[in-house]
């Protein structure tokens, strides 16, 4: 079976957050393969385990973004593609899921696995976009999945429990990060994926056009702040004493 | 007037609270409608009428809840291109964000989403999305007709109003092909505790706990206080608790009289879910974590040794 799954690079979730004076999320963190994805990728790699076939790594961001895809090849991905162009700079979800159809669609694959959310924008709203331009059913926020003779299962997680939800393929699967506990790159791996191939394209390539976002900024304001509040440091019973007079004044106990 | 459409989620003919909501505000921004679908729809139109729906769009047809997504993409879409509205409000939950996507690829608007409120403003709407942990707000303006804008749960109080909304059976469109994404079953895991939602204490963990055999130190507190048992996406992500616990942005959102997160350093995806919360209690060992910086009350220390003397502390209080 042909496997894509699409990986995004984020800064590293581990480093300080900042922001540049222009009220934008700071680049010039460390840059990471986004962690979700290294679950979607460790199971694209079990699937290919147990059924053959090819696990093919799709990514949307700046050259850069080449260092995600290489480490998910070293896990064991096949090949990648990577659709970079400074025209796609700033896409909104739309823009971003038109821009991964185009890439996928003529993968014709099997499955397309996604994380349920990247770990920086984290609003889950490219897969399901995806699978509509697709044209497939989507089977989300899986925590466990299977294959079998043309049919994806997965137990979709929900509040009080999960779902089992069922589909013929071609589908997409959106999986959570407790799905399953990504490999690590062993150094044959590392030096595998130095010959693999990764393809790179640009929107016009794929024959996108950027056309008009779905929204305009319009300002951006500092959020109603909390007021400071005291801060103490524990020496054995303090700590204990103030969190209980707190609990107090607000009727708790 | 605009036209505002809300996609009112509902189980059993219990509509969702976020429902009620969007109902709530949407009426301020113009002649509000909701769209119910699945069964149940219509023993939930009298409530969402209550709440300012002058009609409700109904389809009681069952591949509403058993399957997936399209189902209800299709009515939408064939609804929004007989009817045009204005603006479509979702609630920025799980299965909500799901037909949403699928809608605005459809019809190429594209989508505003994860929304603390929205406006009218020269004849269009402008939504504000928090970011950078909800210390900064970004006002955008929608482009599109229809505009779709999907709001965070809890970002208004919801109440009622004089309507009582007309209640009109559409046809429920779905496609040939929609009906893909089946639910098999269902099945239920931990149902009998105090929701997260709803509780007025929450004691939620994070990774300074050190691992997964010490989280019963949260829970323990949380039951002695009487409330619910939250946590950060890193030790749910870690497998430590399930999803369920998860407060943040894309799990919950609460807002407690008393929130008190031990060991969770306070990184932006986490405080956009729990902000709002009456008072903040945080307890951390690192003077610099940013939690402490927003908390009502911040204790630098170990929770391991903290959280069971408090425990203790909570009971004895009760007791007295």
């Amino acid at each position: 079976m042909k496997i894509v799954v699409t990986v995004k690079q984020v800064p590293d979730p581990n480093a300080p957050q900042g922001l540049d004076p222009d009220n934008t999320i700071a680049r010039d963190r460390e840059v990471v393969l986004d962690p979700g994805d290294e679950c979607g990728i460790e199971i694209g790699l079990q699937l290919r385990e147990a059924h053959g076939g090819e696990v093919v790594l799709v990514s949307m961001g700046p050259e850069k973004a080449r260092d995600a895809i290489r480490k998910g090849l070293s896990m064991g991905a096949d090949r990648g593609i990577l659709i970079t162009d400074d025209q796609l700079a700033g896409a909104d979800a739309l823009l971003t899921a038109r821009v991964l159809a185009a890439a996928i669609g003529p993968e014709s694959a099997d499955l397309v696995i996604c994380a349920t959310e990247s770990y920086d924008g984290s609003t889950g709203m490219v897969p399901p976009m995806l699978a509509e331009l697709l044209g497939v059913p989507q089977l989300t926020f899986a925590k466990h999945v299977e294959v079998d003779d043309g049919t994806v299962t997965v137990h979709r997680q929900t509040d009080v429990g999960y779902q089992v939800i069922q589909a013929a393929t071609p589908g997409l699967i959106t999986v959570t990060a407790g799905i399953a506990e990504p490999r690590y790159a062993s150094l044959k791996g590392i030096m595998a994926a130095r010959s693999k191939e990764v393809r790179v394209v640009t929107a016009g390539d794929l024959g996108v056009e950027r056309g008009q976002a779905a929204e305009t900024v319009e300002g951006i304001a500092d959020a109603e702040a909390r007021a400071a509040g005291e801060v103490v440091e524990d020496d054995g019973t303090i700590g204990v004493e103030k969190i209980i007079g707190v609990l107090q004044a607000a009727k708790v106990i | 007037m605009a036209k505002i459409w809300v996609y009112a989620e509902q189980s059993q003919g219990r509509p969702a609270a976020t429902s009620l909501e969007l109902l709530t505000r949407g009426r301020e921004l113009g002649d509000v409608e909701a769209i119910a679908l699945g069964p149940g729809a219509r023993e939930a139109a009298p409530a969402l009428g209550r709440h300012g729906a002058g009609r409700v769009l109904v389809n009681e047809d069952p591949a509403f809840v058993e399957y997936l997504a399209e189902p209800a993409t299709d009515c939408l879409a064939a609804l929004v291109a007989s009817e045009s509205p204005d603006l479509v409000l979702f609630a920025f939950s799980s299965d909500a964000r799901e037909v949403a996507g699928r809608l605005a690829a459809r019809l190429g608007t594209g989508l505003i989403s994860n929304a603390m409120d929205v406006e009218s403003r020269d004849g269009g709407f402008v939504a504000k999305v928090p970011y950078f942990g909800g210390s900064k707000v970004a006002t955008y303006r929608a482009n599109a007709r229809p505009a779709i804008v999907l709001i965070r749960p809890k970002s208004f109080e919801a109440s009622e109003s004089a309507g009582a909304g007309e209640v009109v059976e559409v046809d429920a469109a779905i496609g040939e092909d929609s009906r893909r994404s089946r639910v098999v079953e269902t099945r239920t895991e931990a149902a009998d505790k105090i929701k997260l939602e709803e509780a007025k204490v929450v004691v939620s963990g994070g990774r300074g706990l050190g691992g997964p055999e010490n989280f019963h130190y949260v829970e323990e507190l949380a039951d002695a206080l009487g409330g619910a048992a939250g946590a950060s996406r890193a030790v749910v992500d870690a497998g430590w608790v399930p999803y369920a616990m998860q407060v943040g942005q894309t799990g919950k959102t609460v807002r407690p009289g008393v929130y008190i997160a031990a060991g969770i350093s306070g990184a932006m995806q986490h405080t956009v879910g729990m902000k709002g919360s009456k008072v903040i209690v945080a307890i951390n060992k690192d003077p610099d974590a940013p939690i402490l910086k927003m908390a009502d009350l911040g204790v630098v220390g170990d929770a391991l040794k903290i959280l069971p003397r408090l425990t203790e502390a909570v009971k004895a209080k009760k007791g007295s």
